[in-house]
């Protein structure tokens, strides 16, 4: 009978982009996510929220392997990706992070000139044959991230002297140069003032029509703003995960409730 | 004060109402030792630094003093010209070189006599002055026979007491006659530097020539020894450096944190401490005794230094490894860069200038290290045949600059004294380039970023 359940819940979900399933996350001896089931829609924006500590980062991490960087972590259960288990062995981490790229807290632009900071990417994976491609991309990039007004001129200039907005929409730019399917997004607002933040924000959007966008925020608001979906994470449990619409208007859960209404967190 | 001369105060104050407040002019107890103590503590750290100074100074004025004389020396030239009869008939007689050595003085005396001064002298004085010249001279006409009945201008090196005499290390004062230097023979070397034939010039030879017997100052030279730290050096850099930085990418970025890696990393840390010395034995019995490497080359020197040096290499590494911000390495990995390219792409170049100042300080370390050297045979010694053969390679014996001035110091000739100091001149000028180098090159790799 279960069984019989979930193959129905697998087929009624091919259309998920990522489906993660009894997902658990233990650092050394702490259990860190419990139990984590998630589909993921393609082409639309996936918010995570929570109190800090509840795991979101972490979860958010452990689709695209980055936890691999860390000895202690450990992950089980399931994760696929277009139907594939991402933690098979036959899995290389480089290709995937190629497929699922990432966007972080801090912006981190590499010390180097804009042009090499988009370029960097796409030469690591070949997918330039010549320069003028590679040009291409790079101006495609900052085109998509909405930059390539402002820095057209000035491509040879470090990447790190720009303004904090600026240095985080290169760092999404720099993202979509690899051509990933997913995006992940740290916390990509918290550095930034609300102006930037706003740009951001309206970037986040347009990309939706492209990739499979999965955000993590302590914004209420930005979750609000940005997201189709809304996960509510707490204490390492997927709490209640739904349009965002409903997450905020007509929560289920108690602690959902709770956390949006400001009880806690 | 009592409570009974306070208490009318506070009955007069409202209650409920804010105390008086305390005007800015006035400085409070405590403000005011907390002032004294920082002025204390500034003054202290300008008398620390303040007493610094004034031994570096002290130390450069007496290295400075004392080297410059090794830089100089004194020669007795002489126009000379040898016919062919002259020399076919010294080669005839029985003591060949003391034949040479008449001609010679002859010719001196005919030189004094010309610039109208006239001292008597004899074959011994002579000898005292200049040592045996007719050995020299003969050499040179059985290697240039050509030169036969032309004049040739020699430049003998005075003897060591001439040396000092013209320096003012040896006065008539405090000289004693000894059958090195008689009290007269000084009124001959003053005409001789009047009339232009003795003279201080700049020691080439103290650079580029090799090291000499005990009894003669005159001709030692640090070249030799230089050659040898150089190639040291080479091996130090070529072994070292990568090794090191290999080691430390390792230890840093991929080795597990384990037990193990404890220990590995404790032990880095105590080799780092350990006396050189204890590098040296390890280096005679390891490297000569068991892999039977020759004795006093400078590659076994570079062998034993590069033990010595990686353990600095390795931590000045690891540190700046340690002190690039991790979200560099999160950017690299979340591009899809593998854990290589990300180091090797963007952790590297960051962590370089570090590296690079590291590794500096390292080789300025080995440079100036002597004990180990003592051990494995790289001390002084009279290098025959220099440049040619002795000191060219790798493998061929040779000193080194510590090892040599060590040499010198402990001879007892006064001229080899200050050959030390001469020579600490030149370890300090090889010390100031590579640090001045290693700045350069810090600001260089700093300012691509």
């Amino acid at each position: 009978m279960n069984q019989m359940l979930n193959t129905e819940r697998a087929n009624n979900m091919t259309d998920s982009k990522i489906s993660a399933n009894k997902v658990q996350v233990y650092y050394g001896d702490t259990h860190a996510i419990k139990d984590v089931d998630i589909e993921i829609q393609p082409r639309s924006v996936t918010a995570f929220i929570g109190p800090s500590g509840c795991g979101k980062s972490t979860f958010l991490r452990t689709l695209n392997r980055m936890n691999d960087t860390i000895d202690i972590c450990r992950v089980e259960g399931s994760i696929k990706i277009d139907g594939e288990d991402i933690y098979d062995p036959k899995v290389d981490p480089v290709q995937l992070r190629a497929k699922v790229g990432m966007v972080f807290q801090k912006p981190n632009p590499f010390p180097k000139s804009i042009y090499d900071n988009i370029a960097y990417g796409p030469r690591i994976h070949g997918l330039a044959r010549s320069k003028s491609d590679l040009d291409d991309i790079v101006a495609s990039s900052l085109q998509k991230a909405g930059l390539w007004e402002e820095v057209k001129n000035r491509l040879d200039e470090p990447g790190t002297g720009m303004s904090g907005g600026q240095q985080q929409r290169l760092c999404i730019a720099r993202a979509i140069a690899v051509s990933p399917e997913v995006i992940l997004m740290d916390e990509p607002c918290s550095a930034l003032d609300p102006i930037a933040t706003a740009k951001v924000e309206e970037l986040i959007d347009e990309l939706r029509e492209n990739y499979t966008i999965v955000i993590v925020t302590h914004s209420m608001q930005q979750a609000a703003r940005v997201s189709q979906r809304t996960a509510f994470f707490h204490l390492g449990i997927l709490v209640e995960e739904g349009p965002t619409e409903d997450i905020f208007t007509n929560p289920k859960d108690k602690r959902t409730q709770d956390y949006i209404t400001g009880r806690f967190g | 004060m009592t409570d009974t001369t306070l208490s009318p105060i506070t009955s007069e104050t409202p209650s409920g109402a804010p105390a008086k407040s305390k005007s800015l002019y006035a400085i409070d107890d405590l403000t005011r030792k907390r002032n004294a103590a920082e002025k204390r503590f500034k003054a202290y750290g300008i008398g620390a630094i303040a007493i610094g100074l004034f031994f570096l100074v002290v130390l450069a004025v007496s290295i400075i003093s004392e080297g410059i004389p090794a830089f100089t020396k004194t020669v007795v030239s002489v126009d000379f010209t040898l016919t062919q009869e002259q020399f076919d008939e010294a080669e005839g007689t029985l003591f060949k070189t003391k034949a040479y050595e008449g001609i010679f003085v002859n010719a001196l005396q005919g030189q004094l006599e010309a610039s109208g001064v006239s001292v008597p002298f004899d074959n011994a004085t002579i000898e005292r002055i200049v040592g045996k010249p007719g050995g020299t001279i003969r050499e040179f006409f059985q290697a240039n026979p050509d030169k036969l009945g032309e004049p040739v201008q020699f430049e003998l090196a005075a003897s060591s007491r001439v040396d000092g005499y013209m320096n003012g290390r040896v006065t008539r004062e405090n000289m004693t006659d000894s059958r090195f230097l008689m009290k007269a023979d000084l009124d001959l070397v003053d005409k001789l530097t009047e009339s232009g034939i003795i003279k201080t010039v700049f020691n080439w030879n103290f650079i580029t020539g090799a090291d000499s017997g005990v009894d003669n100052p005159g001709g030692a030279g640090i070249g030799a020894s230089v050659v040898g730290s150089f190639f040291m050096m080479l091996v130090v850099l070529f072994l070292a450096l990568p090794i090191g930085v290999a080691a430390s990418i390792y230890l840093e970025e991929f080795a597990p944190q384990n037990k193990l890696t404890d220990l590995i990393e404790v032990n880095i840390s105590n080799l780092a401490a350990v006396p050189s010395i204890v590098f040296g034995i390890l280096g005679l019995a390891v490297f000569i005794q068991f892999m039977h490497l020759p004795q006093s080359a400078p590659l076994v020197g570079g062998l034993v230094l590069t033990l010595m040096t990686l353990p600095t290499i390795i931590i000045s590494t690891r540190a700046s490894l340690k002190a690039v911000p991790p979200s560099i390495r999160d950017a690299a990995l979340g591009v899809g860069a593998s854990k290589m390219q990300a180091i090797f792409h963007h952790v590297l170049p960051l962590a370089m200038p570090g590296i690079l100042t590291g590794t500096i300080i390292g080789l300025a370390q080995a440079l100036g290290e002597t004990a180990p050297l003592l051990l494995i045979g790289m001390v002084g010694f009279v290098a025959r045949g220099y440049p040619d053969g002795v000191v060219s390679g790798f493998v061929d014996p040779n000193s080194a600059m510590p090892a040599q001035i060590y040499t010198w110091a402990a001879r007892a000739d006064y001229a080899f004294y200050e050959k030390a100091w001469g020579g600490i001149i030149v370890l300090l000028v090889f010390l100031l380039t590579m640090n001045i180098l290693a700045v350069i090159l810090r600001r260089r790799f700093e300012r691509r970023w």
